[in-house]
């Protein structure tokens, strides 16, 4: 299987001298599910930007063996303009990348209805709960059709009933689409309930720990999470999360 | 009920403390060139109408060119202040000596350079100079504010550096830019009245002249009558000010946010 992303000794010093991560050597193929699982400030969200473009490596290399795909990120707060409605708001991927209003809206309204927000189209953000916010930010992800979708601790911030449902409708969402994501999180349970495969980073800087495969039917729901391979699975990554640390 | 109670109270305070000044007046007899009563300030304010109504004109007229022109100005130098640090820092300091030194007294040298035939140019450089500086100091303080996020995600769809300044800085610095537009058009009536005063006499017709011209000749309700106008048009240009915020705000800005009860 080829890798749609790879990394190979990527490492991240910042200005000031402080090592955020690496070198990390991480391949991701396609329509994997994978995890960075690390406590707070091992460099996982630094690492999600380095990948996305944001940041340029300091050594090692990024790579994209076939093309670079397009990529969507979401970040840990919603990050709506809050001047922009709603519909405009995800309008703006395919809005900076130059595509026409009309087809815009209509992709726009799609990617919406994929997130259960139709009707909502000229709500201002202020005007939606946290979990709705986080729906937008998705869809405007979505909007713009990405390969790859880089998500950073996306939920960490929304109540536990509203994480769950945006877990089962992100799966369904990575399944229907073929999509790879690369989700950063510092939940166990989180991870093991979403991945195809949870890497666990060291702290600070984040080297990679463990890389544990999990092999769970695309369809997991409610009565997975409380099933004893669930149990079982979590016990496994929390473990290596603790191995990671001493 | 509440709302009515809340716009009659003011007004009902206003008409108590004009009908006690009109008795305490006429009661204890106090000269006119001491303190004149509303009835007599109203009769100089009829008397005087139609050079007064000029003067006023005169006066709004050079603030509002003088906001305007520390508007387009110090909005255009705080974008060249967010796109480039260096010239942002050959220039605030700059811009900082300019809004320290007291306006009053560099007033001669701007009447004496512009010269006193072309008062009204003076004036107007004069007010935009005081209105400057909240603006430049507002909006650049605005233009990075911006989410760091947001801009991140504009870099990750390829946006341009235009693209981000105009779809995205710009409206990040909108409240901060309207807020400082309230101060400036106060201050930029102030730098108007103050440039107006200095120039004493000459070609000036607004409403500081006005009130120089009636206090020389000791009509102290002529003078209450151009104070009370020029006070009506600061009131006037707040509350303007406020309604264009309000009007571009409400809907998305967290200040207009109603609070629950």
């Amino acid at each position: 299987m080829t890798a749609l992303v790879s990394l190979s000794g990527v490492s991240k010093i910042f200005d000031n001298g402080t090592q955020a991560f690496g070198p990390l050597d991480l391949d991701v193929g396609s329509h994997e599910f994978v995890s960075l699982l690390g406590p707070s400030g091992c460099g996982k969200s630094t690492a999600l930007r380095v990948i996305a473009g944001l940041l340029q490596p300091s050594a090692g290399a990024l790579a994209f063996p076939a093309s670079r795909p397009e990529i969507g990120f979401v970040f840990q707060e919603a990050t709506l303009m809050p001047w922009r409605r709603t519909l405009a708001n995800v309008q703006l991927p395919l809005e900076l990348k130059g595509v026409g209003r009309g087809e815009a809206e209509a992709r726009a309204r799609e990617a919406l209805a994929r997130v259960g927000l139709n009707g909502f189209e000229t709500a201002f953000p202020r005007e939606l709960s946290g979990g709705m916010k986080m729906r937008v930010s998705i869809a405007r992800a979505l909007a713009a059709k990405p390969k790859l979708l880089l998500m950073d601790e996306p939920f960490a911030a929304l109540d536990e009933p509203t994480r769950q449902a945006l877990n089962d409708d992100l799966l369904k969402l990575w399944r229907e689409d073929g999509l790879t994501v690369i989700f950063v999180t510092h939940s166990v349970y989180e991870s093991t309930y979403l991945s195809t495969r949870v890497v666990v980073m060291t702290p600070r800087p984040g080297r990679i720990a463990a890389d544990i495969a999990l092999d769970f039917p695309p369809d997991r729901t409610e009565t997975f999470r409380l099933s004893p391979e669930f149990a079982e699975a979590a016990a496994k990554v929390t473990a290596a999360l603790h191995g990671a640390h001493t | 009920m509440n709302k009515l109670l809340q716009y009659a109270t003011p007004v009902v305070l206003g008409i108590v403390v004009l009908a006690l000044w009109e008795f305490v007046v006429r009661h204890f007899d106090v000269p006119p060139y001491v303190l004149p009563a509303p009835s007599a300030i109203g009769g100089a304010f009829a008397d005087n109408f139609s050079s007064l109504m000029a003067s006023l004109w005169t006066t709004l007229r050079v603030t509002l060119e003088a906001m305007v022109a520390a508007f387009v100005g110090a909005t255009a130098l705080a974008v060249l202040f967010s796109q480039s640090k260096t010239i942002e820092n050959a220039l605030y300091p700059y811009a900082v000596v300019l809004q320290v030194t007291p306006v009053i007294a560099i007033t001669p040298l701007i009447l004496l350079w512009v010269g006193f035939e072309r008062i009204d140019v003076a004036l107007v450089i004069i007010g935009f100079i005081v209105a400057f500086f909240p603006i430049l100091s507002n909006t650049t303080l605005g233009l990075r504010s911006t989410d760091h996020n947001l801009i991140d995600l504009f870099r990750l769809y390829g946006a341009s550096r235009w693209q981000i300044l105009w779809k995205l800085q710009l409206p990040s610095a909108l409240p901060y830019l309207l807020g400082a537009m309230k101060i400036s058009g106060g201050l930029a009536l102030v730098g108007a009245v103050v440039g107006e005063f200095t120039a004493g006499s000459g070609t000036a017709t607004g409403l500081a002249w006005r009130i120089t011209e009636a206090g020389n000749r000791l009509e102290i309700a002529k003078m209450f009558a151009a104070l009370g106008l020029l006070a009506a048009l600061g009131i006037a240009i707040f509350s303007i000010l406020t309604l264009v915020e309000w009007a571009l705000l409400h809907r998305w800005h967290e200040s207009a946010l109603k609070k629950e009860n």
